[in-house]
């Protein structure tokens, strides 16, 4: 083979003829268990998008006569122990979900795969330190990390994005340092540079469409993460704050009105509990059809 | 393996030199002022002048820098501003908390995960793989705190069968009052240890000396358990090692579920109140907590394996 300098990528020699997006559609319609979870993901969206539309009540009104009520016709999930409707507060509260669950591994992904693409390619002590940093962070559990994160800085919605953002980057930064790395003295590679391309080029060209595979992998699979840190911050009272709706912090108030109703605990729970497992489940697709070797 | 333990144990400085590094940074460089986070917007300039210059914010930062060093060396983080505590008596207090519960939900979970584990890698395929597969992506997936939401709703509230709050006092009710929050970090690792046990099993149920000891007529139990299980071990431990760090970060909302004291519910409080010093010790001794683990996990993994030592 000649080392063109426009050789496929690995990834896309590998990828079957009917494209990444189609094998993975087979791949949830092929599985029930899959595609049951991919129908519960997409109403989990129509359910977020749409919050204000489908939601019965406003989600922070409150009403004193009507205090922890339990499930009625009028109240599906019953009332908190403000009056509030518990059905808005976890409709609304998967706005906060999905925003924060989406976009933190987004932006994570954009600074850690920079940060690694560049230090994997130029290499020299940044790389090192880079490398050793990353290393060590990688050493915090996402949670752990997340939790000291949130100590130090105030809480609100930027603070829970950077947050987030934080505990995953180095993640993202390890995948894309290790095959960039990998990729670096590729004949490929070599020749674009033999040719006088200028490095930025080479980067976007030539060395990002190959690691974009394992990037995706690890992006849809923290997304699940992402949620439940959320989850676990905002009800150790570090993340999202009240009035605005977040699964944690539902269960952080339900849990000082247990005697009250334990509706509004259970809710929000299964309520993460099956967003989390959706998202596992896609990104277990996801991650079949991109990385094969990796199946379990 | 002397010299590579000596070599770990070296190696550990700079690590843990950078972790401060890193919580120094945090702390001091990203935005936010500690005195007018502790002292509140209302707070005049001069009120605030004071409050840095006690706690030492008006030094050059190299100062801080160094001072904080040895600050965290010799542990000396002043007295927590809620009371009159001394930070390291306060932590003194929490730790042995937080450490019998990560160590109480370590052994459940391993009680729990071996036995399913082993029971789906023999049953693979049939109805117990999958139940404990079903198990496990709902282990997966649910957050601890909402299991322990659960267990304490159903168990303390409702059947009273366990208290509802507290560490308890003396070694009866201390105990008593573990098991819940134990039982849902326990059941949360049971979901990935199991699995790792399973997958461990299925890999080694494929080596020679298997069929070797299968070939030879020894009992399908003898099998699995004298010549499959310890081989498929050594992940499963490493696995178990790793996943300590977990459930020490996931004891930090089990214990604010079920009231208990501990790092936890110090960190989260003195974050409620602001307490400087007091978050300040917290982040430092979680952290020394990862190094720490995955030092002895370097170390254990060198002793069971001596390959890995020689190795770079």
């Amino acid at each position: 083979m000649t080392a063109a300098t426009d050789a496929p990528a690995p990834i896309a020699r590998r990828a079957p003829p009917e494209g990444v997006l189609g094998q993975l559609w087979r791949n949830i319609v092929h599985e029930p268990l899959t595609l049951f979870f991919f129908v519960v993901l997409v109403a989990i969206v129509v359910i977020a998008v749409f919050a204000p539309v489908i939601a019965p009540y406003d989600p922070v009104e409150q009403s004193l006569l009507s205090v922890n009520e339990q499930p009625s016709a009028d109240h599906w999930l019953g009332t908190d122990q403000f009056g509030r409707d518990v059905l808005s507060r976890i409709i609304f509260g998967a706005r906060t979900s999905l925003v924060l669950g989406l976009l933190s591994p987004a932006l994570a992904a954009l600074i850690g795969t920079t940060l690694g693409l560049i230090g994997g390619y130029f290499g020299g002590w940044p790389d090192r330190l880079l490398g050793r940093v990353v290393d060590l962070l990688l050493a915090f559990p996402a949670l752990l990390l997340g939790i000291l994160v949130a100590a130090a800085l105030s809480s609100g919605f930027w603070s829970m994005v950077a947050v987030l953002t934080i505990a995953f980057a180095p993640r993202f930064a390890r995948i894309a340092r290790a095959s960039t790395l990998s990729l670096r003295h590729e004949p490929f590679v070599e020749a674009a540079v033999a040719g006088g391309v200028s490095h930025f080029r080479i980067i976007l060209r030539h060395i990002l469409p190959n690691i974009a595979g394992p990037v995706v992998v690890v992006l849809t699979l923290w997304i699940a993460t992402a949620i439940r840190l959320e989850a676990t911050l905002s009800f150790l009272g570090m993340g999202t704050q009240p009035p605005q709706a977040s699964w944690g912090n539902i269960i952080r108030d339900g849990l000082s009105n247990m005697y009250g109703s334990a509706w509004p605990i259970v809710s929000a729970g299964v309520a993460i509990t099956i967003t989390v497992l959706a998202f596992n489940m896609i990104g277990d697709a996801v991650r079949d059809v991109l990385d094969p070797e990796t199946r379990a | 393996m002397g010299m590579t333990i000596a070599r770990r144990l070296i190696d550990a400085v700079p690590t843990l030199l950078l972790v401060l590094t890193l919580v120094f940074i945090a702390m001091r460089i990203l935005p936010g002022d500690p005195a007018l986070a502790v002292l509140g917007e209302h707070a005049t300039q001069e009120q605030l002048a004071e409050f840095r210059r006690k706690i030492g914010l008006d030094l050059p930062i190299w100062q801080q820098y160094v001072s904080f060093l040895i600050n965290s060396a010799t542990f000396n983080f002043g007295n927590s501003f809620a009371n009159n505590f001394s930070v390291a008596q306060l932590v003194k207090l929490n730790l042995p908390y937080t450490v019998e519960l990560t160590i109480a939900a370590t052994m459940i979970g391993t009680v729990i995960a071996i036995p399913v584990g082993v029971a789906s890698a023999v049953n693979r395929g049939k109805a117990i793989d999958s139940g404990s597969r079903i198990f496990s992506l709902v282990g997966y997936a649910v957050p601890d705190f909402f299991l322990g939401a659960v267990l304490l709703i159903v168990f303390a509230l409702d059947l009273g069968w366990f208290p509802i709050n507290g560490g308890g006092d003396g070694f009866t009710s201390r105990m008593w009052h573990l098991f819940l929050p134990a039982l849902a970090l326990g059941l949360i690792k049971a979901a990935f240890v199991s699995r790792l046990t399973r997958s461990s099993l299925l890999e080694v149920a494929r080596k020679d000396y298997v069929r070797t000891a299968r070939a030879k007529g020894a009992s399908e139990r003898r099998v699995v358990y004298r010549h499959a299980l310890r081989n498929a071990l050594l992940p499963v431990i490493t696995g178990l090692g790793l996943s300590i760090l977990s459930t020490l970060s996931g004891s930090v909302a089990i214990e604010l579920i079920f009231g208990r004291p501990g790092l936890g519910s110090m960190l989260v409080g003195a974050i409620e109140t602001r307490d400087y010093p007091v978050i300040q010790a917290g982040i430092v001794v979680f952290s020394l907590f990862v190094v720490l683990v995955n030092l002895a996990m370097d170390i254990i993994y060198t002793l069971v394996d001596p390959r890995v030592g020689e190795v770079s």
